[in-house]
């Protein structure tokens, strides 16, 4: 099992460790709900470094980006971050990821951690295709690389004190190259995956330490704390983002998942699999990633079954929880169409009974 | 870790407490801790007789669903309604407030396979 730049801090903080793809990674510390809350309300701590980080270089990146993500990226300018998507070649989805404009010719990937081999070989078999060749324009830097997410509406007001550049007024999806926490180069971006606001601060593993320390000792006085995998993903359901494997998969459609808008039809942008998805966004699709809400007394999970008031199946879930916000049962799930719009009466297979629930707009948590 | 004197328990962290022909169930605070926080529990059995291992409710925390089985067989009298509105009285209070059901016992003779303290201490140790 591979571990991360933090580990050590984690096991001295006292987490519950897991294997989460092949890391040992925190699943929590003081418990979800706690967690949770410290990043809704203040702000808190993730160890993402389990994420993979890919360079693409050279006079040709910006063309290769355009050919294997959904997104436009030719509208990234420097300093600007950008959610995308790998398209399979059949119509499914190889990962979500994101995409930062170093500039012209150096770009950057950042992918989920359980994807980053069947990435690596993906980008590398297309960039043959064009030229590009692993190690030299394709540059797997995964294992070099530490990232921290620090998230929650206190986030950036103690992140600024440890750099003299202003962040507070960093619009979402944005980076900047600092010097923070007196480490050289730290790429510091405003994004993350709790829509809590903050940010999520990449290193390189030998500054690692460095800036776990320092970012807990700038977070003191707003209450820091450590953050487990658990909260992470009670936080993105809660804003309904997907989570690869559970949400989108290589068989799901950026479509389908509601990701059209991270799916580009412009004439100077030509994708893997750009005509099949054109001609479901035209046509339309038999099913759609949906939200609901449990209306019986139940949570959803994932693979349950979704049938409709007759007993006909109709979906399946693809995440669920207690959302520690809310405090009601959540979901998400494909819908066959009829079922969309809100307020649809659905019912969830939960133990052999059908519960009912009701699908809503996503965000669950505004 | 908090294991009580005066209960028994079962290899799946259940802790009994016995009055008279009655037993008082629930989860021990070992099982609590692992589980994390408890978000939800249901217990239809109320009124059927079961049998020793045979599954009488579910919990779940934010991520994990469980079955709960009966330690010693009997007739399932009473659940803890309010943990309905308030499950986390598991995590609170796992040999109180966090009681979950309430059964008739049918073998007094089962009792004997039951854990003492000192005996379950041995398999959270493992």
């Amino acid at each position: 099992m591979k571990h991360t730049a933090f580990t050590q801090f984690h096991e001295a903080l006292g987490a519950k460790m897991v294997e989460f793809a092949g890391y040992s990674m925190p699943v929590q510390y003081e418990g979800v709900i706690a967690e949770h809350e410290t990043v809704r309300k203040g702000v808190g701590v993730f160890d993402v470094s389990h994420m993979g980080e890919i360079w693409v270089k050279g006079p040709k990146a910006l063309d290769f980006v355009q050919r294997i993500t959904s997104n436009d990226a030719s509208v990234l300018v420097d300093g600007k971050v950008q959610y995308s998507c790998f398209p399979n070649g059949k119509g499914g989805i190889v990962d979500d990821l994101l995409v930062y404009h170093i500039n012209a010719e150096s770009y950057l990937l950042v992918v989920n951690a359980s994807n980053i081999d069947k990435d690596w070989q993906w980008i590398v078999s297309n960039g043959e295709k064009m030229g590009l060749k692993a190690g030299k324009e394709l540059i797997n830097a995964s294992d070099e690389t530490a990232q921290l997410a620090v998230q929650g509406p206190l986030a950036l007001k103690a992140m600024q004190k440890l750099t003299g550049e202003p962040i507070e007024d960093m619009p979402f999806y944005t980076y900047k190259m600092l010097k923070f926490a007196g480490v050289e180069n730290v790429l510091f971006s405003t994004t993350g995956y709790t829509g809590a606001g903050g940010c999520e601060i990449y290193v390189r593993n030998e500054d690692a330490a460095t800036i776990w320390k320092a970012v807990f000792e700038a977070g003191e006085e707003f209450g820091i704390k450590s953050i487990g995998l658990g909260a992470r993903d009670t936080l993105r359901l809660e804003m309904g983002y997907c989570l690869y494997g559970n949400d989108i998969n290589d068989t799901t459609s950026p479509i389908e998942a509601g990701l059209g808008w991270i799916t580009k039809f412009v004439d100077h942008k030509d994708f893997i699999d750009k005509e099949v998805f054109l001609k479901q966004k035209e046509e339309g699709v038999s099913r759609r990633l949906k939200g609901f809400e449990m209306i019986d007394r139940g949570i959803p999970r994932q693979h349950y079954e979704i049938v409709n008031e007759s007993g006909e199946r109709i979906g399946e879930v693809t995440s669920g929880t207690m959302s520690p916000s809310l405090k009601k049962a959540i979901g998400m799930g494909y819908l066959n169409k009829g079922y969309w719009p809100v307020d649809t009466e659905i019912f969830i297979k939960v133990r052999n009974k059908s519960l009912k629930a009701k699908v809503v707009k996503l965000p669950f948590y505004k | 870790m908090n294991i009580p004197n005066n209960l028994k328990y079962s290899n799946d962290h259940e802790w009994v407490r016995i009055e008279g022909d009655q037993a008082v169930i629930g989860v021990t605070d070992f099982a609590q801790k692992e589980l994390g926080d408890i978000v939800f529990i249901e217990v239809e059995t109320v009124g059927e007789a079961l049998g020793r291992q045979d599954t009488f409710g579910t919990i779940e925390a934010v991520k994990t669903v469980s079955d709960l089985f009966m330690p010693v067989a009997g007739d399932v009298i009473e659940f803890n309604e309010g943990l309905e509105d308030k499950p986390e009285l598991i995590n609170q209070d796992p040999y109180g407030e966090g009681w979950i059901i309430k059964v008739r016992i049918n073998s007094p003779d089962e009792l004997d396979d039951l854990l003492n303290a000192v005996q379950y201490q041995e398999i959270v140790n493992e």
